[in-house]
């Protein structure tokens, strides 16, 4: 299978879309390549099982590698394991949800549909690369489109929130490269290959200069305290559509780049900064869900409980232990279906009600049966309910941090342990006052129930999270092989 | 001397053939506008497409003059952007009434320029680089009804004359010591010493001058902001490319005996360029004097891959100059053609550019980005591979500042985009109309940014053309 298939369709569609004469024209190019570009996904899924099956143990499948600057010795390598396959499936149902959300949308929808399809590109790129050069690319190909997106299409403070995500985002970038040139030019001839740079042992000392580099660089991406910043502003600034991508992809990108590049490639400058990262992911998880409670406003509240999610991400990997990175990997996916899925649900109401503030709102249920449910799911998944993936993930990463036997870091496990009851105080408080009682706004009761776009949108985003719910081992078992391959480098360094 | 070696100064003598040419028509008069217009493209497109056949490399006049593969080349940039300001500053030259001189002046210091660059000795340097000045400060005036102009003129004058002094005074010194002005003997004599260092810093003061590194960039924004836009584009972009390939000859050659000298010099320089630049380029609200500053600031970064000292040095420098004309000539473009219909000059003006003006909004962004080193543009290639060449030398701390300046660059950027894209105005710009000779500069521009890091023998041909200065 061709990888490079997945980056050049929505290059391909963005520039179709450019052409277009009208907006009718423009999202059925979109809709039809976000829809093909899930079938290519499936069909990678199935492919990458199929080689699985029959006996293929190459780390990384489906590789193509070609020069791209010889002189630089930098490559365009791409390649996939079954983190990247997970990643890439989250990748392609986000943003078919996405333009499904968005179908109403009118002010500028071609330039709309133009970056989403950039951005979508730029992750799946990010995605598949095995090169750090062309990974970084890739990151950095998203930062302009999420801030005109927010710029443009937002509401509230965006201009604010969106310099803010892009400088901090661009710092986040900068602190990454700084790591990548210490990789490249410690290694005996200067290369950016991952897999070649997972095989040489970066010396003690150099890991333990550039792993903060990295790791924070790529920790910004994902929400890493107090670099969070981003996340609250930019989320709740930003347009449904692109409030899903940020928060369901974007954030995935910092801690596949965390796990992919800083922990594996730099295993003693991990376990050096362990203690750090653990501490700074417990923090994270903690404020944010204390914050979340102060919230009134539905997007700041889905924003910064998708901090103190994401910290569980990187508390996972922080432990270094082969279930706490495979829990992390699951977060990953199960965070970015569900905080999708609650964007949303905020951005069906919003449209409707014209607001996002709790206490202007209650009895929606009773309205709009469909987007209520939907409500519902998303926050019962995201307060951890067994039976969908919020669940299996977070019990993953707690039972793998628990096995890491340090008391400080059970210490750790148990503040993050706690954090989920308070994660269903602010998630059943906002369910209720919104959902339930009496109709606050008489104005509201007129309002219609989903449309057949919002509805597919929420079914494909519901089906994924009961899915990796209700079976979640064969998630766990996708994402083993790429995990066990870390691990052997985290191994390597000796616990 | 072999006749067949004249040919290794082509580019000098198309130049100078069209200089005549166009001389002659002055003086003929009878040529309108139009007719010396359309004539200067025309040569300038010949001289452009004459440049990529037939280099001879060689020396000649007892080596006062070099021609090397990789000089072929530079020039070659050097005539493309020529012909791009040529080109985008159509509506402004339309109907200017000494249009041939301007042509004639910017060709010769365009001459002066590649003298200068294939220099190979002390004097011919001097010479190449007086010629390319002179001329320029007369074209900085060459709006001759503006006050600012004139100024600008004047300032550009004065402060040629004194970096050249200083320059002066470098080589004589160098002259003391070494009793030679051609750089190989040079080369064999340098060993380092106080006087000697005395002498290299002098020199490097007064291309410090030219290429407006900080402290010596006081003159670069007023002067900036008072030429005529195609002037300010020659000036920050032509100018600046020749002094930097001259800059490279003589560091790596010249002075290769004194580099762990140099190699401090140019990181403290650089760091400071670029701090000053961003934090200067962060306040202005006129776009000339903002390119400026900004220009200024991607001196920091040249000077970051120069200190790399090493063939990848080479190359990610003209790399990066390569894709700079582009990246600037389409903002200095798109500033001259709105410049010369309304006259708006400032940031404010630019809001909501996008809703009248779609195309020019879109090219700028492009250039801006490009500036900013954001990716798919090439001005992101270009960005990192300095970095990644001054990276080799291992000065890590000069890498990590160089890095977090790129964050505030990006501000500075986004505000222009922020302007033309998402800010809402009560006066929108009327939506302007630019003639075909202006499109096919944005073209090149446009086509340049956004293929030239996908084209990946580009990079690899210009690092093959490195391995000889």
């Amino acid at each position: 299978m061709n990888l490079s298939q997945l980056v050049i369709l929505p290059l391909f569609a963005a520039v179709l879309i450019l052409i277009c004469r009208n907006a009718n024209q423009v999202k059925r190019v979109a809709l039809a390549a976000a829809v093909g570009q899930l079938i290519l996904t499936i069909c990678l899924l199935f492919a990458y099982c199929n080689e699985r099956h029959a006996g293929n143990t190459d780390q990384m499948l489906f590789q193509y590698n070609t020069m791209w600057f010889a002189p630089l010795n930098i490559h365009y390598h791409v390649g996939v394991d079954g983190i990247s396959v997970a990643m890439i499936l989250l990748t392609a149902s986000v943003v078919l949800a996405g333009i499904l959300i968005s179908w109403k949308i009118e002010k500028l929808s071609k330039e709309f549909f133009f970056l989403l399809m950039l951005l979508s590109s730029g992750a799946y790129g990010f995605f598949i690369s095995l090169d750090l050069f062309a990974m970084f690319f890739f990151l950095e190909i998203a930062v302009i489109p999420k801030y005109l997106l927010i710029g443009i299409w937002g509401s509230g403070k965006k201009e604010y929130s969106a310099t803010k995500l892009a400088l901090m985002l661009m710092g986040g970038s900068a602190l990454v490269f700084v790591g990548l040139l210490g990789v490249y030019f410690y290694n005996g001839t200067p290369t950016f290959d991952l897999l070649e740079l997972s095989k040489t042992h970066i010396p003690v000392g150099v890991q333990s200069f550039f792993f903060p580099f990295l790791f924070l660089g790529f920790g910004i991406f994902g929400a890493l305290f107090p670099f969070h910043t981003w996340v609250p502003d930019g989320h709740s600034s930003a347009p449904t559509a692109a409030s899903m991508f940020l928060a369901g992809i974007s954030m995935k990108l910092g801690g596949y780049g965390c796990l992919r590049v800083a922990t594996y490639l730099m295993p003693e400058g991990a376990h050096e900064y362990q203690g750090i990262i653990i501490l700074l992911a417990s923090i994270a998880i903690l404020y944010g869900s204390f914050a979340t409670m102060m919230q009134t406003d539905l997007k700041y509240i889905n924003a910064y409980s998708s901090v103190s999610h994401c910290g569980f991400v990187l508390l996972g990997i922080g432990m270094l232990t082969q279930t706490a990175i495979i829990g992390a990997v699951m977060q990953m996916v199960s965070h970015g279906l569900m905080t999708a899925l609650f964007f949303a649900a905020i951005g069906m109401l919003y449209e409707r009600t014209h607001t996002r503030a709790v206490e202007q709102m209650g009895g929606i249920l009773k309205l709009t049966p469909f987007i209520g449910t939907v409500f519902f799911i998303a926050g019962l998944c995201s307060l951890g309910l067994p039976g969908f993936s919020g669940f299996a993930a977070e019990m993953t990463v707690f039972m793998g941090s628990w096995q890491n036997a340090d008391m400080w870091y059970r210490l750790a496990t148990i503040a993050a342990c706690a954090s989920i009851v308070v994660t269903a105080v602010y998630i059943l408080r906002a369910l209720g006052k919104v959902m339930m009682g009496p109709i606050q706004d008489e104005l509201h009761i007129g309002i219609t129930d989903a449309g057949w776009n919002e509805k597919l949108a929420a079914v494909l985003l519901i089906a994924g999270i009961v899915i990796i719910g209700v079976a979640p081992l064969f998630l766990q078992h996708l994402l083993t092989p790429g995990v066990e391959a870390i691990m052997q480098n985290v191994m390597r360094s000796g616990i | 001397m072999d006749l067949s070696l004249l040919l290794a100064m082509k580019f000098e003598l198309m130049i100078t053939l069209i200089i005549f040419i166009l001389l002659f028509m002055k003086i003929d008069g009878r040529a309108n506008n139009q007719t010396v217009i359309r004539i200067s493209y025309l040569l300038l497109f010949l001289n452009l497409g004459f440049g990529f056949a037939g280099n001879v490399s060689g020396e000649i006049f007892n080596g006062m003059f070099r021609s090397t593969p990789l000089l072929a080349f530079q020039k070659n940039i050097l005539n493309l952007a020529t012909l791009i300001i040529a080109l985008s500053s159509y509506e402004w030259l339309r109907n200017h009434k000494h249009l041939p001189e301007f042509f004639i002046l910017l060709l010769s210091s365009l001459l002066g320029m590649f003298f200068m660059m294939s220099s190979g000795n002390l004097l011919m340097f001097y010479l190449g680089l007086e010629l390319s000045t002179i001329p320029l400060a007369a074209l900085c005036n060459f709006d001759l009804h503006k006050k600012i102009s004139s100024e600008a003129a004047m300032k550009m004058i004065l402060s040629s004359a004194f970096s050249s002094a200083i320059l002066l005074f470098g080589i004589s010194l160098i002259y003391g010591a070494t009793g030679s002005f051609d750089f190989k003997v040079i080369t064999s004599v340098l060993t380092g010493t106080t006087l000697q260092k005395l002498a290299f810093i002098l020199i490097f003061s007064g291309f410090a001058f030219k290429l407006s590194v900080v402290p010596f960039h006081l003159w670069t924004a007023d002067v900036y902001e008072g030429s005529p836009i195609a002037v300010t584009a020659f000036l920050s972009v032509v100018s600046k490319a020749s002094m930097s390939f001259i800059f490279i000859t003589v560091l790596y050659t010249t002075f290769i005996s004194m580099a762990t000298t140099w190699y401090y010099v140019l990181a403290t320089t650089a760091v400071i360029t670029m701090i000053v630049g961003n934090l200067f380029a962060l306040r202005q609200t006129n776009l000339k004097r903002f390119l400026a500053f900004s220009s200024i600031a991607q001196v920091g970064y040249l000077l970051i891959g120069i200190s790399g000292a090493s063939q990848i040095g080479i190359a990610s420098v003209v790399y990066f100059i390569l894709i700079y004309v582009f990246s600037n000539l389409a903002a200095f473009g798109v500033i001259s053609v709105i410049s010369s219909l309304t006259g708006k000059e400032t940031i404010s003006d630019y809001k909501g550019l996008y809703a009248s003006n779609p195309a020019l909004a879109l090219i700028m962004a492009l250039s801006l980005f490009s500036l900013a080193g954001i990716p798919p543009t090439a001005g992101f290639f270009g960005k990192l591979f300095l970095l990644t060449a001054g990276a080799s030398i291992l000065n890590w701390p000069l890498i990590i500042i160089a890095s977090l300046n790129l964050i505030v660059s990006l501000y500075y950027y986004l505000n222009i985009v922020r302007a033309m894209f998402i800010d809402e105005t009560d006066e929108p710009m009327v939506k302007l109309n630019f003639s075909t000779n202006e499109a096919v500069a944005f073209f090149m521009c446009v086509a340049g940014v956004l293929s030239i890091g996908f084209l990946k023998g580009v990079f690899e041909f210009i690092f093959g053309l490195s391995s000889v200065l």
